[in-house]
């Protein structure tokens, strides 16, 4: 569950207002593209919604953490119910593609036993079984992407959220990955995926909120994109 | 905690030590120079102040007869030296006696090089009233036939000085050293905290504590330290072994009266495994501390 109301978000270093009046909310089990221009805060609201930044004004409330007053010691509480992935996957070159999807676990304090029968069920989802050894060098982008997604998985998080997963794919990994996300969604898992690619959102009947200059514009179930100007 | 994941943390710090081989040894050495240090001066100044209570202890002020003359006529000059004012109590004694009553205060096979004749004969004199010491010590001066007049607590005197000396000294040395070695220590382990930068972030991102990312490199930082601790031990531990055989030799005409290393050796450990680690683990602490911000 997500709920921003009113937020609004100043970088404190440049004073650039990344948010301004921002509202809506995620309830467990949606599936939701958050799209905008270059700029127009979209790597702010998933900042704020792993706690990486604060809000600088109104009302957040993800999971059950109100993160205008978390702790500093709470977060880590707030980023286990959270699996995020990155444009650029994130994976540890020296490691191979179990112990990437392992180390999750076991920065947690996960026991070997948990460990050795998770990840394999984890890589099996995401297309991956029999890629273990593997490293993230001897695999294309959309595995390692896969690899990231097992990742922010293996922890059962209640949300997954993907800021431009599929910026350094080519369309037909972009739409295997997306397909992946709506797969692990169906299984209970709620998904927000950041992305200005206008064809992926198009091709998929989801939520889209589409936000601009700090400011959320449109929020709809249309399945469309909803800013025009690009 | 658990085993496994007890065994994993080490793991991870020792690690760290060997990517940075350099580094490591580096900081090992500034924290063994700095306990070194540290740990030589504060045995001077033990044994400065051992001296000056030793001396305090007693109020005697020893003639030395002058060398050239023998026995007995070193004898004779005791009705000289009894009618000297504020003398309370007169003993002749013997370079043989005074050597030997030296010998059971130490070691007899140090001295065993030794010639009887380096002790002079003498006379251990009480005195009735200390604060008259200046003067009965120039009467004593002007009697021929003594060389040299030692009273110990004129020496009491100027060890306090000395003592103040070395003390002031090595604070300023240990605190400075100690400083060097939390700097060199927080840089060593900042680089370990740059190569793992990645891992460090993924760890924050899937939500693990401050303490577990930190303590990797706390072990890291404990082991540098213990080990620097425990080689400047040993070195403290030689090297005032060596340095007590020579001085006990050098100065085997004045009041010498060494702590024997066994007396301190505990405590010194102790306080050297202590430092050794307190620097290591406040190192570690601070190298990481820029990553546990938000
Ligand atoms: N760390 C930062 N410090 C200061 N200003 C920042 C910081 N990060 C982002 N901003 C500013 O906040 C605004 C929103 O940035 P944000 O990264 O959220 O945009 P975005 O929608 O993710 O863009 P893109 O599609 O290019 O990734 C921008 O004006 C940006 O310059
Ligand atoms: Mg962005």
């Amino acid at each position: 569950m997500v709920e921003f109301k009113d937020v609004r978000m100043v970088y404190k270093n440049t004073n650039a207002v990344a948010l301004d009046g921002v509202s809506f909310s995620i309830s467990d089990g949606e599936f939701v593209f958050l799209v905008g221009p270059s700029g127009s805060g979209k790597t702010t609201v998933i900042k704020l919604l792993t706690g990486e930044e604060r809000i600088t004004d109104g009302e957040l409330n993800v999971n059950g953490f109100d993160l205008k007053k978390i702790r500093l010691r709470r977060l880590p509480r707030l980023r286990r119910t959270l699996g995020v992935i990155f444009q650029d996957f994130r994976l540890i070159d020296k490691m191979t593609v179990f112990e990437n999807v392992a180390f999750a676990m076991r920065v947690v304090g996960a026991k070997k036993r948990e460990i050795n029968k998770r990840v394999p069920q984890v890589l099996e989802l995401v297309g991956l079984a029999g890629y273990e050894k593997r490293r993230p060098e001897e695999l294309s982008g959309g595995e390692q992407q896969r690899v990231a997604i097992a990742r922010a998985l293996v922890n059962n998080p209640r949300m997954i959220i993907a800021d431009e997963p599929t910026g350094n794919l080519d369309p037909v990994r972009s739409l295997d990955l997306m397909l992946l996300l709506e797969k692990i969604n169906e299984l209970g898992t709620t998904v927000l995926v950041v992305t200005h690619e206008k064809e992926l959102v198009n091709a998929f009947s989801k939520r889209v909120i589409a936000i601009d200059s700090g400011k959320v514009i449109s929020d709809g179930m249309d399945g469309y994109y909803g800013y025009e100007n690009e | 905690m658990r085993m496994s994941r007890f065994f994993f943390l080490l793991g991870q710090g020792v690690k760290n030590i060997f990517t940075h081989g350099f580094m490591s040894f580096a900081s090992v050495a500034v924290i063994t120079a700095c306990l070194f240090i540290m740990g030589c001066f504060s045995l001077i100044t033990l044994n400065i102040d051992n001296m000056i209570a030793e001396m305090q202890s007693q109020n005697r002020v020893i003639a030395y007869v002058d060398e050239d003359l023998s026995e007995e006529q070193a004898r004779a000059l005791e009705s000289k030296v009894s009618k000297v004012k504020n003398i309370e109590t007169c003993e002749f004694v013997t370079r043989e006696e005074a050597m030997t009553s030296f010998e059971s205060d130490y070691d007899a096979d140090l001295f065993e090089n030794i010639d009887s004749s380096v002790f002079r004969h003498r006379y251990v004199l009480s005195l009735t009233d200390l604060s008259l010491m200046q003067e009965t010590k120039t009467d004593l001066e002007n009697i021929d036939g003594i060389a040299d007049v030692r009273a110990h607590l004129d020496y009491a005197e100027k060890f306090v000085t000395l003592r103040n000396i070395v003390s002031i000294v090595s604070v300023i040395l240990v605190v400075t050293l100690f400083v060097v070695s939390l700097f060199i220590m927080t840089n060593t382990i900042k680089l370990a905290t740059f190569t793992r930068r990645e891992e460090i972030a993924i760890m924050r991102m899937v939500g693990a504590t401050n303490g577990f990312i930190r303590l990797p490199f706390v072990v890291e930082g404990l082991i540098l330290g213990a080990l620097g601790g425990a080689i400047a031990y040993g070195l403290v531990a030689l090297v005032y072994h060596l340095a007590t055989q020579k001085l006990l030799a050098a100065m085997a005409f004045g009041f010498v009266v060494l702590v024997p290393f066994s007396t301190v050796a505990l405590p010194l450990l102790g306080v050297f495994l202590g430092v050794g680690i307190l620097v290591g683990v406040l190192g570690g602490v601070s190298a990481i501390r820029n990553y546990l911000k938000v």
